[in-house]
């Protein structure tokens, strides 16, 4: 029952973010983002036209948090500086603690003017996310005092600084409740009027943009004591992409894994993992147990993928492509609970992917259960292929262990 | 006995003309389940599968008594589609649709506290009171009538236990599929009370997955009040971090939502947990001999 093409993340870059937040009348670091680092000098006189910045923020613009820490954000001090800076950045692989160890390659940098500059008032940075609680199913705001860290951190050490405000869903944030939070963060005279508006900005923010997720890390009082988002990680909510059609415009395909974006254009739901056994499974659920099966058995699981509903020689084909890619597979195990879809259909599925692949050298394990299970067994038994059949859950996990274990 | 639906259920399909409607009210049909009649907005009056369409929900109760509705609306209708259900007084409503936005379900949450509706789902399979009712889209030839309970978020994954059951020698009351969302209107825990108070059900499974504490809630809930043996299972074991498995509510985000964490909370409860899919079956045999 899908109505839209899906993908299974929607993930977008702190520029892309921000300009949504601005939409809404959200105080932001102002920036522009750059491709070169020609383009980037552009952007900073640019930037200092309309902001009168004397000073700019380089930052790469990847799909992962930790990036200061990573050397992915750089304080320029002149115009030689963003060029230089914005040379090294664009091309670099960025290790962060959220890119795993291989990293990821910064394509583009914002160019964002510097908002921490001296003044009246002291410089702080507060923590802000809006997210759903699951236990409530309800939208809440989530803060702290304590902003420019690992929140996960200070929830550990200081939970007693995060507060949370819920909100009624019929009725939406109430003035109370946004100077609550105002106060909260111990604010005081334009701040605190500063603070109500940009906290009603973000959930209304939220709500019309059907995110999942906002995580505005800083959220900056300067030091004449505005309120902005210097930084933002906005998760769109894939189910609603029906209703925001320009958002999908946002996706930025060289952010993911090659092999998901494949999979992803045959509807298959599909998650790179560095193990030595594939698996291809029809369900959600089924396929996280059998990946627990594998490690049980005595391997590691390659990868997720959920083939839905349609196992039929199609979506096995792909599947098999995409596992293959990977060279640490060393066995492939598919497997199927026929409910609708018809066992024997799969079979045959499975017999013409294996041909019309071809030069398979790893050993297939197919388990067939449900709707005409034995006479795909027969099928597969009977097709000369080097497959292995099984009807039980156990038998699988058992053929497994003798090919991998 | 049985829980939430039995051969007295009086099934209306929300989404009846439609492709999904029409396949799986024709195989709930066979199954022996009493479908009254459907609802699709603009065709009132037509006859689909020799039963009557209705223009709404509230309608289709006063003709023909339904107090249980199963949707297959798409996503954009689909929440839409459960309030009406739910304003017209039906019982109980399985919502299949997969795909729902989660700021809908938002709502429909809110809704529902006024009403006395249960919903099931979404993006669900359904439930089913073996040899009595289907209201879902799974395999009815896997079930038997018998003993035991099942709850779980999952599709296929239920299949595969039920099969286990059945395969052991025992079958079941009532299987339950729960749905895989961030937001659904009938939890594991909410299955599990019902069960314990179902005088033929003797044993339950219970099958969860990484992300969310509903396995926790409803584990704390049985070491305090469990009268009858529960077996656990846990998908996800080797899921990664921060990942989504395929279920938007499966995502692991702190450490109590891991499955090794649910896992040991599930065994101090007294649940006996499994570490293999494949022993769901006979460890529940086991325990009810």
């Amino acid at each position: 029952m899908k109505l839209i093409f899906k993908i299974h993340s929607m993930n977008i870059h702190e520029y892309q973010g921000k300009n949504i937040l601005k939409s809404y009348g959200v105080a932001i670091q102002e920036g522009i983002v750059a491709e070169t680092p020609e383009k980037a000098v552009e952007a900073a006189k640019e930037l200092s036209k309309h902001t009168g910045t004397k000073l700019w923020v380089i930052k790469a613009q990847i799909h992962a948090g930790g990036r200061g820490k990573g050397g992915g954000v750089k304080l320029a001090r002149n115009i030689d500086d963003v060029k230089a800076l914005a040379k090294k950045m664009i091309g670099m692989t960025l290790v962060t603690h959220q890119t795993g160890p291989e990293g990821k390659v910064v394509h583009k940098v914002l160019v964002a003017e510097d908002v921490y500059y001296p003044g009246e008032s002291n410089i702080k940075e507060y923590y802000m996310s809006v997210l759903l609680n699951r236990q409530t199913g309800r939208n809440v705001i989530m803060y702290s005092t304590e902003g420019g860290m690992d929140i996960e951190a200070v929830a550990e050490k200081t939970p007693h600084l995060i507060f949370r405000e819920e909100i009624d869903p019929a009725i939406g944030l109430l003035g109370f409740q946004a100077r609550r939070i105002a106060f909260n963060l111990g604010l005081s005279g334009k701040a605190f009027k500063e603070m109500v508006r940009f906290v009603s900005a973000l959930y209304t923010a939220y709500v019309k943009t059907d995110s999942s997720l906002f995580e505005i890390n800083p959220v900056l009082k300067t030091s004449d004591d505005r309120i902005l988002a210097v930084d933002c990680k906005v998760n769109l909510d894939d189910n609603a992409l029906f209703r925001h059609k320009d958002y999908m415009e946002l996706r930025d395909l060289a952010e993911e894994d090659p092999a998901e974006v494949e999979a992803s254009k045959h509807d298959l739901n599909f998650i790179k993992l560095d193990g030595n056994v594939g698996c291809m499974v029809n369900g959600a659920g089924l396929a996280m147990a059998t990946m627990d099966i594998i490690k049980l058995s005595g391997g590691q699981p390659a990868n997720f993928l959920d083939v839905g509903g349609t196992a039929n020689a199609e979506t096995v084909e792909a599947g098999f492509r995409i596992i293959l890619k990977d060279p640490n597979v060393k066995a492939i195990l598919i497997n199927i609970f026929g409910g609708i879809v018809r066992c024997d259909r799969v079979a045959q599925g499975v017999v013409d992917a294996y041909h019309s692949v071809g030069n398979i050298t790893v050993p297939v394990i197919v388990r067939l259960q449900g709707t005409n299970a034995e006479e795909g067994k027969k099928l597969i038994d009977d097709s000369g292929l080097k497959v292995y059949s099984a009807i039980t859950l156990q038998e699988a996990a058992d053929k497994v262990k003798e090919l991998v274990g | 006995m049985s829980i939430l639906v039995n051969k007295n259920s009086r099934v209306l399909v929300q989404g009846f003309t439609g492709s999904e409607g029409t396949f799986h009210a024709r195989q709930m049909i066979e199954y022996g389940t009493q479908v009254v009649g459907g609802v699709t907005p603009g065709k009132g009056g037509q006859k689909h599968l020799d039963r009557p369409v209705f223009n709404t929900v509230k309608e289709a109760v006063e003709e023909t008594g339904a107090d249980v509705s199963i949707i297959f609306v798409p996503p954009p209708f689909a929440a839409d589609a459960i309030m009406e259900a739910a304003d017209a007084g039906i019982k109980v409503t399985v919502t299949i649709t997969e795909g729902i936005p989660t700021q809908d379900m938002v709502k429909v949450r809110e809704y529902l506290k006024d009403h006395e509706t249960r919903l099931i789902g979404p993006n669900c399979p359904g439930i089913i009171t073996a040899e009595e009712a289907k209201i879902g889209i799974m395999p009815g030839f896997i079930f038997r009538k018998g003993p035991v309970g099942v709850v779980s978020r999952s599709g296929t994954l239920t299949y595969e236990a039920v099969d286990q059951v059945t395969k052991a020698g025992l079958g079941q009351t009532t299987a339950i599929g729960i749905g895989g969302d961030p937001i659904i209107g009938t939890s594991t825990l909410d299955a599990i009370k019902l069960f314990m108070d179902d005088p033929d059900t003797e044993g339950i499974i219970m099958i969860g997955e990484i992300g969310g504490s509903m396995e926790a809630d409803a584990a704390y809930w049985v070491r305090k009040h469990g009268t009858k043996p529960v077996v656990g299972f846990i998908a996800g074991q080797t899921a990664p971090r921060g990942r989504r498995m395929g279920h938007a509510g499966a995502i692991i985000g702190g450490k109590a939502d891991t499955a090794a964490a649910k896992m040991k909370i599930m065994t101090e409860c007294g649940i006996h947990v499994v570490e293999s899919p494949a022993h769901i079956g006979e460890t529940i045999a086991k325990l009810l001999k």
